[in-house]
């Protein structure tokens, strides 16, 4: 096979047809097969009879590309690139007069492709797209070239060079345009239904905003009751309300709002479909139904990590959990205890899960309160403060690092049980995370009722033994680098929520990431923190990661508000970066459909492939592994890519 | 003479390694500026097909950035890139190409430095090797063309299109590979296809015959003919002519009218 020829790149044009203003395809199927075969002379692709004019906007953004580019120079050469109608430079493209600079030129030379060179197309591309479209130019008509990001501000020093960058960077963004298909994006309806996952505080509250909100929501629960993993609490911190009475009224509104299914004892049995035309089988004790939705919300909350092996947890009966402790202190079955130690981090951090629970040193030191206040009897001598601590300036983190250190090393100041017989509550941590303003009071009112946090590093970890019938945690006390003992009737172990065993079922059902940790991963870190990269699935609460009750509830409503977005709007509008199958092609191996992370792509009965345009996301995955070729994606298809690919190769001047 | 200035194509995934190279402009970390970067949605979008024929056409070196394992945007896409990168290299080694040339990185989007140091180093990489000498050596251009036409081969695309469906699901009556039985699978298949892809590439250009296309393969005699076989019963191959006891073999054209 010889390589193909490279014959200059200039269109037929079809005088008789090139009208006046750019066609919009009604079928975006136009897209040409490639044709492997290597006698096919080298006609250059013309995806439409009309004559290309492509008009290139060349951006200065102030001196930002115009100081380390000369943007004239490129002007002037990319005037000499094939299909290059008009080409002109902007101060500011994005400005209002650059935008309608574009605006005109479309209109002025008949413009049918736009190719903007200056910043990102990850964050101006939208702006650019909506002025073509102003203009009634398919916003697919529209390419990018970056010569800021990726090469004004990068070779800052070699001006020479990074001209000779731009212009190669524009030429491949013209090889391309000249190459792109105008494309219609599909309007699909969006049933006014949502399934919410998870019955505990973040899924009741998505719940009932959803119903609120007027739309129907089925609520799947796999326990016999809602409540979640609250109902194991006993109380809550910052709140003088038992656990249970607080989420009462939660409950009973969502069990009494007429727009709201309960489903309890269930499962989501399967998913299939999606944004706003999802079919999902709820599974009841084992009798299945059918429920279309338009949105899902994922709330499937976390479980107590379970600290086998560690600080002789299920070697002694009185080293317990956090959440242990909880049901102990609800059920009234907590013994009469005085020295209760305690342990930060367990499980956590490094030792075996990697991050920070978060939530369980606020918990701790509510525990650490309950008992002085609710055992003060046995508690020794309340009034007996020794530490002063303002609590007026809490927010200075350093000074409160300082501070920190300097009171442990004073609370320590009688070892072992305290000489009255009186109380002896001691925190063992690595650090105290009593993150936000409220958090920190509860902290220093810990301090107040001399709860004693030592400190210790993973170097010298904690251990807990048995001496007689009591236990002992031996510790490396940091400050005075001596090992010490402690006598504890109790040892309470601090561990982290972790994400449940069946969230990665749940994750291959509704084709939903999951983090390195086990929880369910979101769209983006910071600005997308509920939704998840598939579009009309969200998630909330401890699912995506540990969280309170506050934070959850918080969650809950904002994942209820993104659902309702698309519901109140009735349709999406589905970008249309899709993959497209050529049937004629196609042999039906089912290849696309084992690869696409979206099942968006499937075999139809007629046993070819055929894309479910609202649920694929043009990833382009099961184009590249196709065996016979017969999937493309649009805007992004072999040709276009091997001609951004070869313009490259060839290089400016 | 004037340096060498490499050509160099990086393909990024828009969602994190465009994303880290914008990051590197906005910090302003400086790096060389030979590299050209195309954008794709995902770096599962490029099809070995493409980095193959851009070395075919010249390359010095192609850099494809997705996003870490475990943080692709679409899931899954960069596990199957790195499937796909494994195929590459494979064909770049049997096609004589340096596997240097190429070169697979995760970025994500907060890795402006990583971007900028890695475009850096990987320039310095290929200005070490030098020009690629596809260009100028008809051999080692017909050997690309046959690891380009190897990446198309329907078996090796379905074989890379299951991998990972075998390795998590098995097959359909549940039997599961591992990674590595999986390679040797795909390995032994791009052996295959690629001395058939060569025969049929030398072929293609002049009859040969059995001798000859061993000599110039470095495949014994008897695997040769082996492929022959089979090139001849999917109707790729045929006789040209005889010359005394020796048949000279053609590459039959596919496609086409």
């Amino acid at each position: 096979m010889e390589p193909e020829e490279q014959t200059p790149e200039t269109p037929i044009e079809q005088e008789e047809q090139a009208p006046q203003t750019p066609v919009v395809q009604q079928e975006p199927i136009a897209e040409p097969p490639v044709e492997p075969d290597e006698e096919a002379p080298e006609t250059p692709p013309t995806p439409d009879s009309e004559e290309l004019r492509i008009g290139v906007f060349v951006c200065h953004c102030g001196t930002n590309i115009g100081g380390f580019v000369d943007v004239p120079a490129v002007v002037e050469y990319v005037k000499t690139l094939p299909n290059v109608a008009f080409a002109r430079d902007n101060l500011y493209t994005c400005a209002e007069d650059g935008l309608t600079a574009i605006r005109d030129a479309i209109k002025e030379h008949k413009l049918n492709r736009v190719i903007v060179a200056s910043c990102t197309p990850r964050t101006h591309a939208p702006l650019f797209q909506g002025v073509c479209e102003e203009a009634g130019l398919n916003k697919y008509l529209f390419e990018f070239a970056n010569i800021r990001e990726q090469c004004s501000w990068v070779h800052m020093k070699e001006k020479e060079d990074a001209t000779r960058k731009a212009k190669d960077l524009i030429k491949s963004s013209v090889s391309k345009a000249a190459l792109l298909v105008p494309q219609e994006e599909m309007k699909v309806d969006v049933v006014p239904r949502s399934l919410v996952i998870g019955g505990g505080v973040a899924g009741l509250s998505a719940a009932l905003s959803v119903a609120r909100q007027g739309f129907d929501v089925h609520l799947v629960e796999k326990e016999g009751v809602l409540g979640g993993f609250t109902r194991n609490l006993n109380s809550l911190s910052l709140g003088d309300k038992s656990a249970e009475d607080t989420i009462k009224p939660l409950i009973e509104h969502v069990q009494a709002h007429e727009n709201i299914t309960v489903h309890l004892n269930s499962q989501v049995e399967s998913v299939s479909g999606f944004i706003g035309n999802f079919d999902t089988t709820i599974v009841t004790n084992g009798s299945s139904k059918e429920v279309k939705v338009g949105t899902i919300i994922v709330a499937t909350g976390a479980l107590e990590y379970i600290p086998e092996g560690l600080y002789g947890y299920g070697m002694y009966d009185n080293v317990v959990t956090l959440t242990e402790f909880e049901i102990l202190c609800k059920s009234g079955k907590l013994p009469k205890i005085k020295n209760v130690a305690f342990i930060q981090c367990v499980g956590s951090r490094g030792q075996d899960k990697s991050y920070c629970s978060r939530i369980c040193c606020v918990i701790s030191i509510k525990n650490a309160l309950y008992i002085t206040e609710n055992f003060a009897e046995i508690m020794g001598e309340e009034g007996a403060e020794r530490v002063e601590v303002d609590v007026s300036v809490p927010e200075i983190s350093s000074r409160r690092r300082r501070r920190r250190r300097m009171v442990s090393a004073e609370g320590e100041a009688a070892p072992g049980p305290a000489p009255t017989g009186g109380p002896e509550i001691t925190i063992f941590n690595r650090d105290v995370t009593t993150y936000g303003a409220d958090h920190e009071v509860y902290y220093n009112k810990a301090r107040e009722k001399r709860i004693r946090f030592v400190r210790y590093t993973t170097d010298n970890l904690p251990k807990v033994t048995q001496e007689g019938d009591k236990l002992v945690v031996n510790y490396y006390h940091e400050t005075l680098k001596t090992e010490r003992k402690l006598q504890a009737d109790m040892v309470v172990l601090a561990t982290p929520l972790i994400a449940p065993p069946d969230a990665a079922d749940l994750s291959k059902k509704l084709k939903i990431p999951i983090g390195r940790d086990g929880f369910f991963l979101e769209a983006h870190m910071k600005l997308r923190p509920i939704d998840f990269a598939t579009d009309g699935i969200f998630v909330c609460g401890t699912a995506r990661g540990p969280a309170d009750i506050t934070e959850s509830v918080a969650q809950g409503l904002g994942t209820a508000s993104r659902a309702a977005i698309p519901m109140a709007r009735g349709f999406i509008q589905a970008e249309a970066i899709l993959a497209q199958v050529d049937p004629e092609i196609c042999t039906g191996c089912g290849t696309c459909e084992a690869n696409c992370p979206y099942g968006a792509i499937r075999l139809s009965d007629d046993g070819v492939a055929e894309v479910l345009a609202a649920a694929c996301k043009g990833c382009g995955c099961c184009g590249a592994t196709c065996p016979e070729k017969a999937i493309q994606m649009m805007n992004y298809t072999d040709d276009q890519l091997l001609a951004q690919g070869r313009s490259i190769l060839q290089g400016a001047m | 003479m004037t340096e060498f200035e490499p050509k160099i194509v990086g393909f990024l995934c828009n969602w994190c390694s465009y994303a880290g190279a914008d990051l590197a402009g906005v910090s302003r970390y400086q790096y060389p500026p030979e590299i050209r970067i195309i954008r794709v949605m995902c770096s599962a979008r490029v099809d070995p097909m493409i980095v193959l024929t851009l070395f075919k056409e010249g390359a010095d070196g192609i850099m494809i950035g997705g996003c870490h394992i475990g943080d692709c945007h679409y899931i899954s896409g960069n596990y199957h890139t790195e499937k796909r990168a494994f195929v590459i290299r494979r064909l770049m080694e049997k096609a004589g190409l340096e596997v240097d040339r190429f070169r697979l990185e995760w970025i994500s989007a907060s890795e402006g430095e990583r971007f900028a140091s890695t475009v850096a180093e990987f320039t310095e990489k290929i200005k070490e090797l030098g020009p690629s000498k596809v260009m100028e050596d008809s051999d080692l251009a017909s050997r690309v063309g046959a690891a380009v036409d190897t990446s198309l081969d329907f078996r090796i695309r379905a074989l890379l299109g299951h991998e990972v469906g075998m390795i998590e699901d098995g097959n359909v009556y549940g039997e599961k590979k591992t990674e590595d039985e999986m390679r040797e699978i795909i390995d032994a298949a791009i052996e295959d296809e690629f001395r058939r892809s060569l025969i049929l590439e030398i072929t293609s250009s002049k009859p040969a015959s059995a001798k000859e296309l061993s000599q110039v393969t470095k495949l014994p005699t008897d695997r040769i003919v082996e492929h022959i076989a089979t090139l001849r019963q999917k109707n790729l191959l045929a006789v040209d002519h005889i010359e005394g006891m020796t048949p000279y073999y053609v590459a039959l054209r596919v496609g086409g009218d």
